[in-house]
């Protein structure tokens, strides 16, 4: 459970705009809402809907992404996205898709340049209900999302020979170290590991090693230690209830985030948030279109319902988010699924299963 | 039948790729009487017990091969010349059984791991790591059974790095079309020999497009050349998700040398852990077997509880490589005998019993054996 000073604490660093809201509380606070592609509409309803009957104090603010071309003949992202987001500090995204091509810049890298978005923090906690192989899994994925291995800069040295270059700065990896002890503090977590691979990349990892170290002393309550990414993946698969909160550099949380997600049903069921500098956040269902079923109403709504969950815990409304997280996870302990989960239910009547389960928590 | 296409792609290859060492006996070199010399090298950690527990087994299945033992450590600091003759050794005899050296992580950033300066210095361009399930083992994939190959010299461990300015650092990963297309070559010539039916290539060109770009489109080259084996590619995030998801949609995969690292622990993982999955390190002069997952397990060092299952499946993998297969066979079968008909399981996997209690009961299995020839599969299949 949040701790009120510890919860203060962690709002005043990475959401002010809170505080301010605070001071007002009679007045809802704006949410960009981003519906996406394909089967986007429908589990963005579905948010809606359930955020609706759990009444809580938000106001969506739909923003249409459809891409526009520059003269230049690359792609940017509309205006009316950056302002509202600027002006709203929080969204909720569904799906997007990504075109291939070249000159297309796909717009989830748009949005994570154009507002800074450093961090990638998903949650991945064994859902009952949903039966994996892998058992007590309660662990957090933070993922350094602007350097690393994903830095973009490549050449060709001579025909037949091309490098990258992995890029790990002092600032980004404090800042995303920073964000994990606090993410950890703020959550009641009890350790925090850092994956790494410094026994070869002795210089990169190391100064990520070295920056999550520094900040580790700051938080003296927090347990810490460092794991390779090789026995961290061994580990993960063999007994993954051991992890906490996991921080590492970019293509390691890539690697891992996924992997984490598979341990417990698949990224329709993985919640995910990226958090900007400011208290900027976009928090996100990180999984396909699925333009197969778009607009059958057979969607799977959970990864998006609970993003929505850790967004109201950013913005400091986290007694909703348990609200509606708990009736999820009732409905799916109670069976109600929906097909890609091996259920019969429509997203719309899984919907109302929710909403329902809300209402009966209330009574 | 060739094309001609075909034919001229395989002139073009430089002469090492023509040939490409699967062939089982062209390596053994040093042979006297009728016996192999095979260095070893023990390694850190728990090596030295599981060394030991390879060479009471191989005298107890009287295995004709005699160890040429030389010691490098990873913990104190090795000289130059420690190196320098385990290097000689292997190349004079070709063949090596090694334990996993450790490598130190605070050694001020310029000393590089051993292991990867041995693969380095001998070319061993190929690791294979078998992740086959044991009948009897519990674990997450059972019946699992896929081959993991990995780009061995270059890519992420480059080791090229430099501090740009104070707190900007800049690692280099360097893939050549050279390497990729060997490695690719020898993957999709282990999947001919060994009979199976899809390889797939795992990468990230859709970032990095450029390096993994070239990688891909080198496996795809190569593919062509295959037309009974099936070829598909996924990147790797998604590929990891697949394998904890399931795993039974891959048969060999081949990748880059960072995401094989991963990829083979996550393929270890699935069939018990770094104690069951055997491995090896081929190259055009020399080949080293070790086991699959590289963990040295020094905290459990001297305490008799590792698994030397690992460790004992590289060696017989090294036998067939010698081409002693009816040795082989019979080191196999005892060991796949112990997990099925026996509930002696080490600490790894949830038992109590002592390695060498596990030695000792393989011992037994491997004396009814040597008794009973007919209970030994015969499975002349190297792989399996």
């Amino acid at each position: 459970m949040l701790s009120g000073v510890r919860n203060i604490r962690y709002l005043k660093k990475f959401c002010p705009q809170t505080q301010q809201f605070r001071d007002n509380s009679t007045q809802k606070q704006k949410v960009t809402l981003i519906e996406g592609d394909g089967i986007g509409p429908e589990i963005s309803l579905a948010v809606q809907r359930i955020f609706e009957g759990a009444g809580v104090p938000i106001e969506w603010e739909p923003v249409d992404v459809k891409p526009i071309v520059l003269s230049s003949g690359k792609t940017t992202i509309p205006d009316k996205v950056i302002t509202s987001l600027q002006a709203n500090r929080i969204g909720l995204k569904g799906p997007l898709e990504t075109q291939i091509g070249k000159g297309k810049i796909s717009l989830n890298l748009t949005l994570r340049k154009v507002f800074n978005l450093y961090a990638n923090v998903r949650p991945c906690r064994s859902i009952p209900g949903i039966i994996t192989k892998y058992k007590d899994v309660n662990l957090v994925t933070i993922r350094e999302n602007t350097e690393g291995e994903y830095s973009g800069i490549e050449h060709q040295i001579v025909d037949g020979v091309v490098q990258s270059i992995k890029l790990i700065t002092r600032e980004a990896s404090l800042r995303v170290a920073e964000y994990a002890f606090n993410y950890a503090t703020m959550e009641g977590r009890k350790s925090v590991c850092a994956v790494h691979k410094s026994n070869i990349m002795r210089a990169s990892d190391g100064l990520f090693l070295k920056c999550c170290d520094a900040v580790a002393e700051k938080y003296p309550d927090i347990s810490y230690n460092k794991t390779l990414i090789d026995t961290c993946c061994l580990n993960l698969v063999n007994d993954p209830s051991q992890y906490d909160v996991l921080v590492m550099p970019n293509l390691y949380g890539d690697i891992l985030s996924d992997l984490c997600a598979g341990l417990i049903g698949g990224l329709g069921v993985t919640p995910s948030g990226n958090m900007g500098k400011d208290g900027l956040a976009l928090f996100e269902a990180v999984h396909g279109t699925a333009p197969d079923i778009a607009g059958q109403d057979k969607a799977n709504p959970i990864a998006l319902i609970l993003s929505a969950c850790m967004m109201t815990t950013h913005m400091g409304l986290g007694m909703y988010g348990k609200q509606i997280e708990n009736a999820v996870y009732k409905c799916l302990a109670e069976g109600a699924k929906t097909g890609d989960l091996g259920g019969k239910m429509k997203c719309s009547e899984f919907t109302d299963a929710i909403i329902e389960m809300i209402h009966e928590d209330k009574r | 039948m060739l094309s001609r296409e075909c034919v001229r792609f395989l002139r073009a290859l430089p002469h090492k790729f023509k040939v490409c060492q699967m062939s089982t006996e062209s390596l053994t070199k040093s042979q006297y009487g009728g016996r192999h010399t095979v260095t070893l090298i023990p390694g850190d950690g728990v090596g030295p017990e599981l060394a030991a527990s390879v060479k009471e087994i191989f005298r107890a299945s009287k295995v004709p091969v005699d160890f040429e033992e030389v010691i490098v450590s990873g913990v104190v600091s090795t000289k130059e010349h420690t190196l320098t003759e385990a290097l000689s050794s292997i190349n004079r005899n070709g063949i090596a059984l090694k334990g996993v050296l450790h490598t130190p992580l605070d050694t001020g950033a310029i000393e590089r791991s051993l292991n990867v300066q041995m693969r380095l210095k001998l070319d061993l361009f190929a690791n294979i790591v078998y992740c086959k399930s044991i009948a009897g083992v519990d674990c997450v994939a059972p019946n699992l059974d896929l081959v993991i190959i990995r780009e061995n010299t270059e890519g992420e461990y480059s080791g090229l790095e430099h501090e740009s300015i104070p707190g900007v650092v800049e690692y280099l990963k360097v893939i050549t079309r050279q390497k990729s297309l060997r490695i690719a070559k020898f993957a999709f010539d282990f999947a001919n020999r060994y009979n199976r039916k899809l390889v797939t290539a795992i990468h990230k060109a859709n970032i990095m497009k450029l390096t993994d770009g070239l990688f891909l489109r080198c496996c795809e080259e190569v593919s062509k050349l295959y037309p009974n084996i099936k070829f598909n590619h996924v990147i790797v995030d998604n590929c990891c998700m697949q394998l904890v998801t399931n795993p039974y949609q891959f048969d060999v995969m081949v990748m880059p040398n960072l995401y094989g690292n991963i990829v083979s622990n996550i393929g270890a993982g699935l069939i018990g852990g770094a104690g069951i999955a055997p491995g090896e390190n081929i190259g055009n002069n020399a080949v080293i077997y070790e086991p699959g997952a590289r963990h040295t397990y020094k905290t459990k060092a001297f305490q008799n509880v590792a698994n030397p299952t690992a460790m004992l499946l590289s060696s017989t993998h090294m036998l067939k490589h010698l081409g002693l297969g009816s040795s082989a066979n019979l080191i196999e079968t005892a060991i796949y005998r112990v997990y099925k008909n026996t509930d002696i399981r080490t600490m790894d996997l949830g038992g109590d019993s002592t390695m060498s209690g596990f030695v000792q009961e393989l011992g037994n299995q491997i004396e009814f054996l040597m008794e009973n020839p007919a209970e030994i599969r015969d499975r002349t299949d190297p792989f399996y």
